[in-house]
Parts: structure tokens; C-alpha cells; sequence
């Protein structure tokens, strides 16, 4: 997910916190927070993954003038293929892509205020048989999160896995 | 309040609900804050007629999210120093999810002391969703 401009702003971190169910004061009362030990509000720690709302071209947003995976009049947006071509463009774009691990290590929480810069770099890929959902492919991104002075604040390591067929429950 | 060394030891517990009844208008609620709109998480249609799933599914960046509170609510605010989980099975409308923490071991990490935690979520069935770990910087 690289954003190149990510400006963290207190109402987002609100609307953030609202969406995961946490009613924390420091994420939204800027007297509480000012008096706490982080000295002003912070993000929660997952917060830095809504940077796909400065990523351009996140390809899960839908976006004007292209086509969209998502269901209208049908049920999806991507319209089919010539007879014989494999209809497989829906699941290339997401429906097999599943989030299969993420992890956070934080050099400092961020805040509002904040203008972060994102660059990624591609780690392992593998894949693995599975019961469940068939070959799996998994692959491995390395996010760097840093700062308006450069400092790297958050890096982040996400796995992400595409499955061959749905997962059976 | 954070984390104090002098007073806590490894085995010690925090378990809370992260979600009852999970709601479909919170995958929508996530969607929205995070950005992530693959429609597996909002679009019935979608997921029942292209994806082939039984119907919409959390994002596993909501179940983080949430176990992330239970974490931060024990630990205290801006303490963590790493938090990590895998994604072991869906999340589904309607599910009830707990989360537990546990300390795993208390070290001393460049002078200061901290915690590793491991942490589970499970569903209203005791299967487990997220799994994971976590590092807390500790007052002494």
C-alpha cells in the first residue's frame, strides 16, 4: 500500500476508532488525551492500514470511469469475457485474496498532525496445499511508514494469500 | 493506566468481548474508516453469485483492530511495541468473538522493561480467529 502523502487527521482516527468498537478517549477528546501520558491523541494500532485512502491506485476503492468488481445490475461489475476466455477477472481483482497475517512494530504511535509516507518492499512468496481452499499462494509485502522529518515510525509486514476456490467452512 | 513490572507476572490474563452479534452495518462502518471496500465484506450479491462464499465476512483488519483494543485497554495507550496475529478462520455476521491475552515473559528491552503477550480471539464456537503476539513497554 504505498501512500506517498498520508496526513493523519483527528476525525479519521474518530471514524477509525468508531469502526472497530473502541471507545477510547484518546482516540477522540483532545482535553483527555492532552492530560495523559501520550500527551495529545494517537491512532489506534491498526490505524495506519486506512493509509489505502491515500494510495491512488488502491485497487479495492472503486474508482471513476473504471470498472467495478462490486455488484449493480449484475452481479458483478466486470463484464464477461468472450465465450471460451476464462472468466476468472472478479477473483484476480479480489474475491480470492484473503489477508493471511499482519504484524505492526511501532518505533512511535502516531497522531494527528502527522504526514506519513509509505514505501513498500516485496518480501518471500510460497505456496501451500490446503483442504479447505486448495493451492494457496502466499506473498509477503514490507511497509515502511516514516514521518514529515523521515523518521521511521511504523513498520509494518503483511502476508497476503490467494486461494484457489472459496474457503469451505 | 499502563503496566506495571513490579506487579504483574507471566501467566497473568485478560480476556474480554471484543463484539456480540457482530453487525453487517459495522463491515460497512470498517470498509468506510479504512478504505478497504472489496466487496466480499459489503456485497452480498457479490459474495454469493462471484466469490462463493455463504454471505459477506468481516475484514481481518476489523478482528485485529478489535483485539487491538483489548490489548491496549490492559496495557495502556501508546505502550505497545509490536503486534502481530495471523488470520486462522473467518468472521461472520452474527458471530460473538473474546479475546485473551496472556503475558508470556517480562524482559528488559534496551534498559526498559516490557512484556510479550500472546493473544487469541475466538468465536462463540471457541474456534480460534486471530492469533498473535505483542510486545508492551512496562512502567518498573
Amino acid at each position: 500500500m504505498p501512500a506517498e502523502r498520508f496526513p493523519v487527521e483527528a476525525s479519521h482516527i474518530l471514524m477509525f476508532a468508531r469502526s472497530i468498537g473502541d471507545p477510547n478517549p484518546i482516540y477522540q477528546s483532545e482535553s483527555y488525551a492532552a492530560a495523559a501520558e501520550t500527551a495529545g491523541i494517537i491512532a489506534p494500532p491498526t490505524f495506519v492500514q486506512a493509509s489505502a485512502q491515500f494510495d491512488e491506485n488502491y485497487r479495492l476503492r472503486p474508482k471513476v470511469g473504471e470498472p467495478w468488481m462490486g455488484s449493480g445490475k449484475e452481479a458483478t461489475g466486470i463484464p464477461p469475457k468472450e465465450p471460451g476466455e476464462a472468466d476468472d477477472t472478479p477473483t484476480g481483482m479480489g474475491a480470492r485474496g484473503l489477508h493471511a497475517e499482519q504484524h505492526y512494530e511501532y518505533h512511535r504511535h502516531i497522531r494527528p498532525g502527522d504526514v506519513l509516507s509509505a514505501t513498500v518492499k516485496p518480501g518471500e512468496s510460497w505456496e501451500k496445499q490446503s483442504k479447505r481452499a486448495g493451492l494457496l499462494k502466499f506473498s509477503e509485502t514490507v511497509t515502511e511508514y516514516r514521518d514529515q522529518t523521515g523518521e521511521l515510525v511504523i513498520t509494518a509486514r503483511s502476508v497476503g494469500v490467494q486461494t484457489e476456490k472459496a474457503v469451505e467452512g | 493506566m499502563a503496566l506495571s513490572a513490579s506487579n504483574i507476572s507471566v501467566g497473568d490474563t485478560h480476556s474480554d468481548v471484543l463484539v456480540e452479534d457482530l453487525k453487517r452495518t459495522q463491515l460497512v462502518q470498517y470498509a468506510g474508516a479504512s478504505g478497504d471496500y472489496n466487496p466480499v465484506h459489503t456485497d452480498e450479491k457479490f459474495v454469493t453469485e462471484v466469490a462463493g462464499y455463504p454471505t459477506v465476512f468481516a475484514h481481518g483488519m476489523l478482528t485485529m483492530g478489535m483485539t487491538g483494543r483489548l490489548l491496549t485497554d490492559w496495557v495502556g495507550d501508546g505502550r505497545l511495541t509490536k503486534y502481530g496475529v495471523r488470520f486462522v478462520s473467518q468472521v461472520w455476521p452474527g458471530d460473538t468473538l473474546r479475546g485473551t491475552a496472556e503475558i508470556t515473559e517480562i524482559r528488559e528491552e534496551d534498559g526498559v522493561p516490557v512484556a510479550d503477550i500472546s493473544v487469541t480471539t475466538v468465536n462463540q464456537d471457541d474456534v480460534p480467529v486471530v492469533t498473535g503476539t505483542a510486545t508492551a513497554r512496562l512502567d518498573p
